[in-house]
């Protein structure tokens, strides 16, 4: 893989890796995280609880660990929704344009102009029982239009090239030159929006659960967050709490961005690095 | 003369733009015969680019008719594609930089010739462009080759498809004029081994005159002069045929008098709002009144050539 040559991606890919597997084996690993320890209460972290306690006595360790696999699952399954219908709606869009174009721009324009949010509200309101599935699928369902604006633009201006009216010459069907000449041009926007759309689902699960939306017996670094701010952990000092599940989301955001890099130079040769052993080599002919 | 290949019969293009509509190309008729070069000259804004995008059925005609074997092509462009091909302009746009050389042959091989033997044809095929040693090319992205190779690359995947007719759209105008002539030499090898119909498009009247058997002259969207080339070049009939090739270096110039200023050549006319009559009556230092006011008619001459042009039919 060329992608794995560049440290960017590296490092991106084992901190996503890693909280992929913490999703997995979680309840293999961490205590249970909604055990009350009696006789510590929002105590700071110690040789006991590494990352101390709550307010209501419960280990933060055990928790954030729990809430990896809420929030990855959520992010996860969100940018695959979104990504997936943005793909299906922006390309053949800018593709075939003509009346196809302006059905399914219309389609993208209606889902541009909601208020996303209090829609979210209302669905939400309206589905009992909001658990990780059903966030993940309101937040795909309705953050996929400005995916599918780009990949339209995108694909308009590529369908009009030399190379794909070259190969429709040749005689390749419609659906061939969507998947393999124009879909491989946009791997880099397409892996950007799911990377973007896998931070936005964490993030708006968060936001979801802070806003008390979601399912308050379910445990993501949302509803910690949300506890936390409930039992005014930050006025209290209480840092243990709420910064582990922060900086979680934070990483999380960080490792996307790292491996889209990597996404990037694989779409566009021009921004790939020379391997090191290419280099030295060269030095040594300089030199000599 | 046999019976054309491919033909285009009174066509015209009319682009809307806005309010207007821009004339790119008006009552174009072209008859392209196997195993013969047809140069299509003109300079940039004739309608040469659209004449070969409309034979390559990339949008319709406004009017007039397109007959492949002699029968007016209409519906789905899948079968036409299988006799006509068309080469662009640009070696570097015409081929996906994500797929290798082998990617691009094979699946024109396979859409084809489903039942032939990939591997054997498409190693066939780099031969027939002299891209040899094949193994050396097969496996390689367009970026890791120069603009000639390229090209031959297009051309060889055009080739996979066995078709009747080549167009080819300025097929050599971006390549370095150090291999200019190899591909040239190739598109002659072609011609005469495959028996292929070409069409070859340029602005360049020497390439014109070392490849082609004919030449059609095309001004501001019409065509105004055709023929055998050495008629066509020793002898211009129309003004602009005439301009068209004094401007283009000759060592061995003819000494003809000079029709024009050199120094007040003219511009060519907007397509949107063109002059009436003859449409290069406004740079025509030979214009009479019925150029102002009247298309001239085709005039047939002998040796197969003809023109538009009022000075012919008054003669």
């Amino acid at each position: 893989m060329i992608m794995l040559r560049s440290w960017k991606v590296r490092i991106g890919l084992s901190i996503l890796g890693f909280f992929i597997l913490l999703a997995v084996l979680g309840p293999l690993i961490g205590g249970d995280p909604r055990a009350n320890d009696i006789s510590s209460i929002s105590q700071p972290p110690s040789a006991h609880h590494l990352f101390g306690t709550t307010q209501f006595g419960q280990d933060v360790l055990a928790q954030t660990i729990a809430g990896a696999r809420g929030s990855m699952l959520v992010g996860i399954l969100a940018a695959a929704i979104g990504t997936l219908i943005a793909i299906l709606v922006g390309v053949p869009a800018g593709y075939f344009g003509g009346a196809v174009d302006n059905g399914l721009n219309f389609l993208t324009n209606l889902f541009l102009v909601m208020p996303v949010l209090p829609l979210i509200l209302i669905v939400a309101g309206y589905v009992q029982g909001t658990g990780p599935f059903v966030i993940a699928l309101i937040i795909g369902l309705f953050g996929w239009s400005g995916g599918a604006r780009t990949l339209r633009a995108q694909s308009l201006s590529l369908s009009s090239r030399d190379f794909v009216l070259a190969m429709r010459m040749v005689g390749e069907p419609h659906r061939r030159l969507i998947f393999f000449e124009i879909l491989p041009h946009l791997t880099g926007w397409i892996s950007a929006m799911f990377l973007h759309g896998m931070i936005g689902g964490v993030m708006a699960e968060a936001g979801l659960a802070f806003l008390g939306i979601t399912d308050s017996g379910s445990i993501s670094w949302g509803t910690m967050i949300q506890a936390a701010q409930q039992q005014s952990a930050v006025l209290r000092g209480l840092w243990w709490w709420f910064v582990p599940p922060g900086l979680c989301i934070a990483l999380i955001g960080t490792a996307a961005t790292l491996v889209n890099f990597g996404v990037d130079e694989v779409s566009n040769p021009k921004l790939r690095q020379a391997r090191r052993s290419v280099i030295v080599r060269t030095r040594k002919v300089v030199s000599a | 003369m046999s019976q054309p290949v491919l033909e285009a019969r009174g066509v015209s293009k009319l682009f809307p733009a806005g309010r207007s509509t821009v004339r790119a190309v008006e009552d174009a008729t072209l008859a392209l015969q196997p195993g013969r070069i047809v140069a299509l000259v003109g300079e940039s804004g004739s309608g040469k680019t659209t004449l070969a995008r409309l034979l390559a059925r990339f949008y319709p005609p406004t009017s007039g008719e397109i007959r492949l074997h002699g029968e007016v092509v209409k519906g789905k462009p899948r079968a036409y594609y299988s006799d006509v091909q068309l080469i662009f302009q640009d070696p570097f746009g015409s081929l996906n930089p994500l797929h290798r050389v082998r990617y691009n042959l094979e699946r024109a091989v396979k859409l084809h010739h489903p039942k032939a033997d990939v591997d054997q044809r498409v190693a066939e095929l780099l031969e027939r462009v002299s891209l040899t040693p094949v193994e050396q090319f097969i496996d390689k992205f367009p970026h890791e080759l120069s603009g000639g190779q390229r090209q031959r690359v297009v051309i060889a995947r055009a080739l996979a498809v066995e078709p009747k007719v080549l167009l080819g759209d300025e097929p050599i105008s971006m390549l370095d004029v150090s291999i200019r002539l190899e591909m040239l030499n190739l598109l002659d090898r072609l011609r005469t081994e495959d028996g292929l119909a070409l069409l070859y498009i340029t602005h360049d009247i020497a390439s014109a005159r070392y490849l082609c058997d004919d030449i059609v002259v095309m001004y501001a969207g019409r065509m105004i002069e055709g023929g055998p080339k050495e008629d066509v070049i020793a002898d211009p009939l129309h003004p602009y045929t005439q301009l068209l090739i004094d401007s283009s270096p000759d060592p061995e110039r003819s000494d003809r008098p000079d029709l024009f200023d050199a120094e007040d050549l003219g511009e060519p006319p907007s397509l949107i709002d063109p002059p009436a009559g003859c449409r290069f009556h406004p740079r025509c230092p030979l214009a009479m009144d019925v150029c102002r006011t009247e298309a001239p008619p085709r005039t047939e001459l002998p040796g197969g050539r003809w023109t538009h042009c009022w000075l012919q039919e008054k003669r």
